[in-house]
């Protein structure tokens, strides 16, 4: 009885170590797996080739990949641009301002925003998103667009990762003490100074954290981004362009044209390079946020 | 109504939820003394306490009724503006929070919020503070270094230099040594008995041998309830109530 306990017990934790692992190592054979298929077109065409050069013309042979990292670029850049000032900014009032009553009417509303299947917002997209750049923003800046742009992808992926943003702050802005704001307050600082020399002070690691989830989220979502982005294999040079996002290029043409040779190697790029760009990301910005927690506890 | 002292209190009642948590309170605090709130916990001295610069707006479910005057000013009439009424008190916490920035600032904080701006005034501010607060040879050599590198003792008298860099004339204390060590703690008693030349004290401790070492006056709060008031030496050593007698039993013998 006694040896059959200390047994579960031992037997218990190697087999969480296992299972813990395996699901670990499905990130290295994706990256393995995607660069194995991935060999045939990095034998055919240089790297730099495939990165630099803006022709796509799979019929020729020619693989240009610098649009579409252009586009995921381009969309991500603008979602972003679009949400933090938005989700700091709500975060902060449910957070720091709302009364208890309305905290808690707006945070489930939050939440379910983040519910929505991505399809939904594609649709909300192409019918309320793209006419309105088509009709009433796009005129005031340039002579056409279709209003199927990055613009577009922007704005529909800035509504999908709001909630996730607003969700991260929230709880890093929880973790505050309140004795600290209460330190500031009783200095005679408004709740603006307060939140603005102390509140965002202290949660800036949060905040760049729940910026690269919602930027790892961006770079890979592909349903809602692909209905409105215009999908057209240009490097964009203004907001209103269309563009062609890595993600999207994946799930538009897999297991249609295969007979192309090299086609589905250079899809299985497209992923690798995806792959990569959030791995890079991620690590990057893991430097920069040890560096920072590091400066703000020294 | 008696206008001479800077707080004064009239017919408190604070209820939190559904509980009753200060009941009919009136007091007023003597200018330039220490006057020492005691009693068990959740007695509500640190409720008390906290009326008296409004920090408990943020909390939830309060209702406050009466008044409570600061300068003859009643801090809860309405639009009465909260950020001058906190300026007049520097409070100590239970535990010092140093604001996340450097030593300097966080002196400079409240000083920069009431717009002072010159770098001569600033610097001159923040040593005439720190010195006030024995701090200065202490940290002179590392005035931009991190605040949360002081030790908890510093970082409390750190907390303390800032609470008098904004002018206050009232010094709250809410049980400012429960987290300190024996010395930091003997140094901020001392600091209190400095300062009460300048400042009116009002501190909220559990221990009664503290109060008894710095403060002039106690008030002794008992289920939401004044029980007692008056001259240190007389709540402890010769109390009126039964119930202070009990209470102070254990600091008699």
């Amino acid at each position: 009885m006694y040896k059959l306990r200390l047994f579960k017990d031992k037997f218990m934790s190697k087999l969480m170590l296992v299972l813990t692992l395996a699901s670990v190592s499905v990130l290295f054979v994706i990256g393995i797996g995607l660069y194995y298929h991935s060999i045939p077109i990095l034998h055919k065409l240089s790297l730099s080739d495939l990165l630099t050069t803006s022709v796509w013309k799979p019929l020729k042979g020619l693989f240009g990949f610098y649009p579409f990292i252009m586009g995921t670029l381009w969309v991500t850049g603008i979602s972003i641009i679009i949400a933090l000032p938005l989700c700091l900014l709500t975060a902060l009032y449910i957070n720091e301002y709302a009364p208890a009553r309305i905290r808690k009417i707006l945070t489930p509303f939050v939440n379910l925003l983040s519910g929505i299947p991505p399809v939904i917002f594609g649709v909300w997209g192409v019918l309320f998103i793209i006419p309105l750049i088509q009709d009433h923003i796009a005129p005031h800046f340039v002579a056409f667009s279709t209003g199927y742009s990055v613009l577009a992808g922007g704005i529909v992926l800035a509504v999908m990762i709001f909630p996730l943003i607003v969700s991260i702050i929230t709880e890093v802005l929880r973790t505050i003490p309140q004795d600290l704001r209460d330190a500031s307050l009783s200095l005679g600082a408004t709740g603006w100074e307060t939140t603005r020399k102390v509140v965002l002070k202290k949660a800036l690691p949060g905040i760049i954290a729940a910026v690269v989830l919602a930027i790892s989220r961006a770079f890979g979502e592909t349903i809602a981004v692909l209905m409105v982005c215009g999908n057209n294999a240009v490097v964009p040079h203004s907001v209103f362009d269309p563009g062609y996002p890595l993600p999207a290029l994946i799930a538009n043409n897999y297991g249609e044209m295969l007979s192309i040779p090299m086609y589905d190697s250079a899809l299985m790029f497209a992923a690798l390079l995806l792959f990569v760009i959030i791995l890079l990301f991620n690590i990057i910005s893991r430097v920069i946020l040890a560096r920072l927690e590091r400066k703000l506890a020294s | 109504m008696d206008n001479k002292s800077l707080i004064g209190v009239q017919q408190l009642n604070v209820h939190i939820g559904n509980q009753h948590i200060l009941k009919d309170i009136n007091i007023d605090i003597p200018d330039k003394k220490v006057t020492s709130i005691i009693g068990p916990s959740g007695c509500g001295k640190t409720t008390l306490l906290k009326t008296f610069n409004r920090l408990l707006d943020n909390s939830a479910d309060v209702k406050i009724t009466g008044e409570v005057l600061v300068d003859g000013e009643n801090i809860y009439a309405q639009g009465a503006e909260v950020t001058h009424i906190r300026q007049k008190m520097g409070l100590l916490s239970q535990r010092p929070y140093p604001l996340p920035m450097s030593i300097y600032d966080n002196v400079a904080y409240g000083p920069r919020i009431h717009g002072i701006r010159k770098k001569h005034d600033l610097d001159e501010l923040v040593e005439k503070q720190l010195k006030a607060t024995g701090l200065w040879e202490e940290v002179k050599d590392r005035l931009h270094a991190s605040a949360t590198r002081l030790s908890i003792g510093q970082q409390q008298r750190l907390c303390l230099a800032r609470g008098l860099a904004v002018g206050p004339e009232i010094i709250l204390g809410d049980e400012s040594t429960s987290a300190l060590d024996p010395v930091s703690t003997h140094i901020i008693e001392d600091l209190f008995v400095q300062l009460k030349e300048k400042y009116t004290i009002v501190l909220v401790t559990h221990i009664l041998r503290q109060a008894a070492r710095v403060s002039d006056n106690i008030i002794f709060i008992y289920m939401g309830k004044i029980v007692e008031m008056g001259p240190t030496h007389e709540v402890l050593h010769n109390p009126k109530e039964e119930l202070t007698k009990q209470y102070v039993k254990g600091f008699i013998t």
